[in-house]
């Protein structure tokens, strides 16, 4: 089945099975490997991507159900230099493995997208479904909150 | 710094490491060998970069190039600890590198140079586990870094005709005090000779730790940049032209073995390339992964009858225990005896006696095992990829199945998306026997399902603890009773040097019930030190003494310990009134060498009850710190891990089958549920590093259980306390 969307702002065109997850797609058709696989039932978040801005976990979502629409993936995040999450990541030294903070991100992007100062418990509510097992919550808490003032002051 | 993996990188690494083991032959092959001229390793990021080629190893540890580019081995897996940065800046400390200069790369699977320091000798194996890098490279590493800087030194000295003496380092620049001439390292590359043999360093050869600016000082993290980008390549990144992808249906009740009714259909599948037996499991191999998932699904597997673990119901392990630990004709395994406990415990005026119990845990790291491997056409070699604890082991395991030398077998160790003493061996293994049959590239993963199910647990276990207390409180006599599955893993963390209580007894109770289990972070530590801490609180509450007054006053004669306990108590405000509602807990645990005090702030509801960390204080004295924003991550983390299992995790059997399959129902702790704040304090210390990854964790068992009998009077005595057993002791 062929299937064409946007990825990361380029159009792309796919064959697989009718039944594939964007998830195997992006990582082993089309080499994406920043997306990752953690539980295949949308109870972990580690492969949350954005879905015409809204992030979905692509391990449940049908390659299929994307055609004609907007895929961002953890590449595709910054434009040019770093997004101020992943600038404000590096500043907290918030990976430990780092396994689940492509899906943390992207998450918290589609946060400040809509919020772009949101409180803790803001953040704490948007981020519960994406699981860290290393603990690195209260940092991931800290990174936004320091992207988020930085919104603010611009 | 960025880790490519292509196929120049590979043929590159391949043809270092063949020359390089054939100099070692040579050379002897001990320790920190030079390599010189032809044999230089040579780790080409790019062939085009000539330059590169061309730049020779410094030391076994250190490359050096012309531009003063400088790349070091880490030895030790990286699994979020962060030993790509901490062993670094402890070669670059001693060679006087600039650390900017400075990239990391992972050292090729030679134990005889790369293995940690074992038995008192270096050349020990390549496991990361027990918390053991930076205690167990810190000392070679430092003289490794010394050797390079030694060379360097040397070499200018010729250059300059000066004695080298007069000459001192700034980072990566030699400096003539006298005349004031510089040599950049790059500079020095140049024309660098290589002595024929390296001089032997000894402690005064080292830096005084007065002058360091690596060690101590964090530095950012060199694996960082690539985690925020989706750069970093975990085994699971990793892709081979003409890869298949394998899935194992493994047995639900272990040590059961598996007979395909149906293979036709599952050949038939769409994409199936080949069906593996293996003893434990049906492994199918297809072109993509969801093809091999949905064969594995169509497979109807027979399982044998007859394995140890049928029948086994985990529930019922502990009142099992509870007799065993009883028996008259059991005995036990002495496991620690100073004094006499017995007559001491039948003498003393006041005796406690309480039991205490874990549940199985699983590790749940987020990245699920994977493995590939990739067997030469001609069958003569393999190369394979994945995360692990243990390369030397996995590689060991890996050739073993493919009949082959460990010579030819190249393993490439990857990041880890978590280890938590999981991590090693038995998915290359399935690797490779699907590798085997099937003569291409495979890349074996295991589903969230296969890892819980399959899993390898933290064994279940009961703690029977007596103690005989004088009339004032002290305690004379302490005996600890364990039972459980493993006997490699139930006896973390037993002895307690650090309370003065002269006769102690504790004895280990093994059943085995046929079921897997293995290290988990900070294994026996974790069921041990809860129980004795909860213990401890316990006789506190009874005596209504205030728990931090009674640890110090065992701990009067221990200035380094008290040092501790105070910092933690004065950080928590210890005894200062808290909310209505709110509770504080305090426990002690060492581990590998360190010490470490920590207070807990919790809530309870008492409609569901559901306990609420709040807040967490620690401090730890755990010698000196290489990277002090790893450590606090390393405490942290630990903590986090700690609470999660404290309140939430359990793996139980059922007729000898894992009832637990994924996030749902083995839920590990989210955002939601984390502390509001965690603050850690590193004591400041001169003393050699000890270990910082496994002391935090078996902290929260005891805080938890200790603030919640001072909320509520009522003890917690069986891990995870999860709301149903919480609202039992509330109704109890």
């Amino acid at each position: 089945m062929k299937t064409s969307f946007k990825l990361n702002g380029k159009s792309v065109q796919v064959d697989t099975a009718s039944d594939a997850t964007l998830l195997w797609t992006l990582r082993d058709t089309l080499s994406l490997t920043g997306t990752k696989y953690g539980c295949g039932a949308s109870l972990c978040g580690a492969c949350t991507v954005h879905l015409d801005g809204i992030p979905v976990r692509s391990c449940m979502t049908p390659v299929s159900s994307v055609a004609g629409r907007s895929v961002t993936t953890i590449e595709g995040l910054a434009q040019d230099s770093l997004h101020p999450l992943q600038q404000a990541w590096v500043e907290e030294q918030v990976p430990q493995c780092g396994y689940c903070q492509s899906g943390q991100i992207m998450q918290a992007a589609a946060l400040l997208k809509n919020n772009p100062s949101p409180n803790r418990e803001e953040i704490v509510a948007h981020m519960n479904g994406v699981l860290c097992r290393c603990g690195t919550y209260l940092r991931i808490i800290k990174a936004i909150e320091r992207a988020s003032s930085k919104n603010g002051k611009q | 710094m960025k880790k490519r993996l292509d196929s120049d990188t590979i043929q590159s690494k391949e043809n270092t490491f063949l020359s390089r083991r054939r100099f070692l032959a040579t050379a002897g092959g001990f320790g920190f060998v030079i390599t010189a001229g032809a044999f230089a390793p040579r780790f080409l990021k790019d062939k085009k970069n000539k330059e590169l080629a061309d730049t020779p190893s410094l030391t076994a540890w250190v490359q050096l190039d012309k531009e003063g580019n400088i790349t070091m081995y880490n030895p030790a897996a990286e699994m979020g600890q962060g030993s790509m940065t901490a062993l670094a800046a402890i070669i670059a400390e001693e060679m006087d590198a600039d650390w900017s200069k400075v990239r990391v790369e992972y050292a090729p699977v030679i134990p005889a140079i790369y293995g940690m320091q074992w038995n008192g000798k270096p050349g020990g194996p390549m496991i990361t586990a027990g918390s053991r890098t930076t205690r167990g490279y810190y000392k070679n590493l430092r003289q490794a870094g010394a050797q390079a800087r030694y060379i360097l030194l040397h070499n200018a000295a010729e250059k300059w005709g000066v004695p080298v003496g007069e000459l001192i380092t700034e980072p990566s620049v030699v400096v003539h005090t006298p005349s004031g001439k510089k040599l950049t390292y790059g500079e020095i590359a140049a024309f660098v000779k290589i002595p024929g043999s390296l001089p032997v360093i000894d402690d005064n050869d080292l830096k005084n730790p007065k002058h360091f600016r690596l060690i101590g000082h964090t530095m950012p993290r060199v694996d960082i940049p690539e985690k925020i980008n989706g750069e970093a390549k975990f085994g699971i990144d990793i892709h081979l032209p003409g890869m298949v992808y394998g899935v194992i249906s493994r047995s639900p009740v272990y040590g059961s073995k598996p007979e395909l009714l149906n293979e036709k259909d599952v050949r038939e599948s769409d994409g199936v390339v080949d069906i593996v037996r293996l003893d434990h499991g049906m492994g199918v191999v297809a072109k993509t992964f969801e093809q091999a998932l949905k064969a594995k699904k169509t497979m109807q597997i027979k399982w044998s009858a007859g394995a140890k673990a049928e029948g086994y119901n985990s529930e019922k392990s502990f009142a099992m225990y509870h007799d065993l630990v009883r028996s008259t004709d059991q005995h036990g395994k002495n496991v620690l005896e100073t004094g006499d406990a017995s007559a001491s415990l039948s003498a003393a005026p006041k005796i406690y006696d309480r039991e205490y119990y874990t549940d199985y845990l699983c590790h749940a790291q987020m990245e699920p095992l994977n493995a590939v491997v990739s067997l030469a056409p001609d069958g003569k070699s393999a190369e394979a990829w994945a995360g692990t604890q243990a390369p030397d082991a996995d590689r060991a395991a890996i050739a073993r199945i493919l009949e082959l030398d460990e010579s030819k077998v190249k393993f490439n160790n990857c990041y880890m998306g978590g280890g938590f003493g999981r991590r090693s061996v038995d998915f290359s293994m399935e690797a490779a026997v699907l590798a085997k049959q099937v003569k291409q590239p495979v890349k074996l993963i295991w589903t969230r399902e296969d890892d819980i199910q399959y899993g390898s647990f933290r064994p279940i276990s009961l703690q029977r603890i007596q103690a005989g207390v004088d009339n004032k409180g002290n305690i004379l006599a302490w005996r600890h009773d364990i039972a459980g599955p493993d006997e490699r893993l139930q006896t973390g963390g037993v002895r307690m040097a650090y309370y003065n209580i002269p006769n102690q007894q504790v004895k280990l109770y093994v059943t085995d019930h046929g079921v897997r289990t293995i290290y988990w972070r900070s294994v026996g530590h974790g069921p041990n030190k809860f129980a004795q801490e909860t213990f401890i609180d316990e006789i506190a509450h009874d005596l209504k003494l205030d728990p931090y007054q009674y640890r110090r006053g065992m701990m009067k004669d221990l200035p380094r310990h008290l040092t501790i306990l105070d910092k933690v108590a004065s950080m928590s405000g210890w005894g200062s009134p808290l909310p209505v509602g709110r509770a504080k807990g305090l426990a002690f645990s060492d581990y590998g060498g360190s010490f470490t005090a920590g207070v807990v702030e919790i809530s309870l509801d008492k409609e569901t009850g559901q306990i609420r960390v709040h807040r967490v204080w620690a401090a730890v004295d755990a010698g000196v710190i290489v990277q002090p924003n790893s450590a606090i991550a390393q405490m942290e983390g630990g903590i986090i891990m700690g609470i999660s299992s404290s309140l939430l995790e359990s793996i139980t059997f059922k007729n000898g089958k894992v009832q637990q399959s994924n996030y749902h129902d083995y839920p590990i702790l989210r955002m939601a549920d984390a502390p509001e704040s965690i603050d850690i304090h590193l004591i400041p210390s001169s003393a050699s590093p000890t270990s910082l990854g496994e002391v935090s964790l078996p902290l929260m068992g005891g805080a938890i259980a200790n603030a919640f009998l001072k909320l509520t009077g009522k003890p917690l005595r069986h891990l995870p306390f999860t709301t149903a057993k919480v609202l039992d002791v509330l109704a109890g």
